[in-house]
């Protein structure tokens, strides 16, 4: 029976893979206030072209895409972005100071040491879930980058 | 990095330096213009770039304390102004200023990292204490009414502007210079810079050097 199982999942594989978008380094920085907006980063790559189009995660009531654009004379403004193409094998990286997952209407303060779930879904990949680790409030990137 | 010899991204401070004086222009003009249309017997205001950013405000400190610029009279003050709704660039810059901080050694005592709001409508003494106090027990967290942070902007060149978003909090946020003024310790303008133009390390091996070879005037 495994076997056989086995076989239906190596037969389903060629289509999965063919979308399958991987997403890494997850983290988020811990939130001083909860009614204030928090910050998720990750790294997004994917095979084929592919779009983010949506971002769900009970910690917060809504998660949006936000750019920190920086002009020549160092103001800073935030972009909204609404949907993110992948293109194939090119990966998109969140970090401070440029793109970064803006969590709205924090159901709770992002505490250091803990993690919450967060679930992005792909036009092609389908749903994908991860677990963002909170780091402390002066962290600058994902653990061991630093 | 872009970073230079001297660790202090110089070029990137020069360009920003010279934006600032383009900004500034731009506001003469329009302060010109605007006296020219309504009282033409104000002086008009003295904008000489670099040399016209000036460490001067009347606020209120994160205790309730009524401070001006002067109360820092004797310490190096590292001056960056933000907002505590702002989730990237705010707490990335005020990080930074606290890994300086961190890396400074015993000559931390002798540096006091600042950050003034912008937001003063949301930023209360009370959400001012919450927020500096995460990031650095030395740093103090500056807010006011908006006629008094409008002036500190003013005096630090620093440009801020409220921005009409739906999807925000309160249906606004701010746009803002991202920079940090390095204040010396008789009030006067030292340098500038942003973030990412240095790491952290050279930063405080820099300000080290210049505590060290300035001596302690507190």
């Amino acid at each position: 029976m495994k076997i056989i199982a086995l076989a239906a999942v190596c037969a389903a594989l060629p289509t999965l893979a063919a979308a399958d978008v991987s997403v890494t380094d997850p983290w988020a920085r811990a939130s001083i206030l909860a009614s204030r907006p928090g910050a998720a980063y990750l790294t997004l790559e994917s095979d084929i072209a592919d779009r983010l189009t949506a971002l769900e995660t009970p910690a917060a009531g809504h998660v949006m895409l936000h750019d920190t654009v920086t002009d020549a004379s160092g103001v800073s403004r935030m972009h909204h972005i609404d949907v993110l193409d992948l293109a194939p094998g090119t990966p998109v990286t969140f970090a401070p100071g440029g793109m970064h997952l803006m969590l709205m209407g924090l159901t709770g303060k992002l505490e250091e040491g803990r993690t919450f779930p967060l679930t992005l879904s792909f036009e092609h990949a389908g749903e994908i879930m991860v677990e963002v680790p909170v780091l402390s409030v002066t962290a600058t990137g994902p653990k061991g980058a630093e | 990095m872009n970073q230079t010899s001297n660790g202090y991204g110089l070029s990137r401070i020069r360009r920003g330096l010279w934006a600032l004086t383009g900004v500034a222009a731009v506001a003469l003009g329009a302060a010109f213009l605007w006296q020219a249309l309504t009282r033409p017997d104000l002086p008009a205001p003295r904008v000489t770039g670099e040399a016209a950013i000036t460490n001067a405000y009347t606020l209120t400190d994160h205790t309730g304390q009524m401070l001006t610029a002067d109360s820092f009279d004797g310490q190096w003050q590292l001056v960056f102004f933000g907002f505590t709704h702002c989730p990237d660039i705010c707490p990335t810059t005020l990080a930074y200023m606290a890994q300086v901080m961190d890396k400074l050694g015993p000559g931390a005592t002798q540096v006091t990292p600042i950050f003034i709001t912008v937001d003063p409508a949301r930023d209360t003494r009370d959400v001012m204490a919450a927020y500096v106090g995460a990031f650095h027990p030395r740093m103090v967290g500056l807010t006011g009414t908006e006629a008094q942070v409008a002036e500190a902007a003013r005096n630090f060149r620093v440009w801020y502007e409220r921005a009409e978003d739906t999807t925000a909090p309160d249906g606004y946020t701010m746009a803002h210079s991202g920079h940090i003024y390095l204040m010396a310790p008789d009030g006067r303008f030292f340098d500038v810079w942003m973030e990412g133009d240095a790491p952290a390390e050279t930063f405080a091996n820099n300000l080290s050097t210049l505590i060290q070879t300035t001596g302690s005037s507190s």
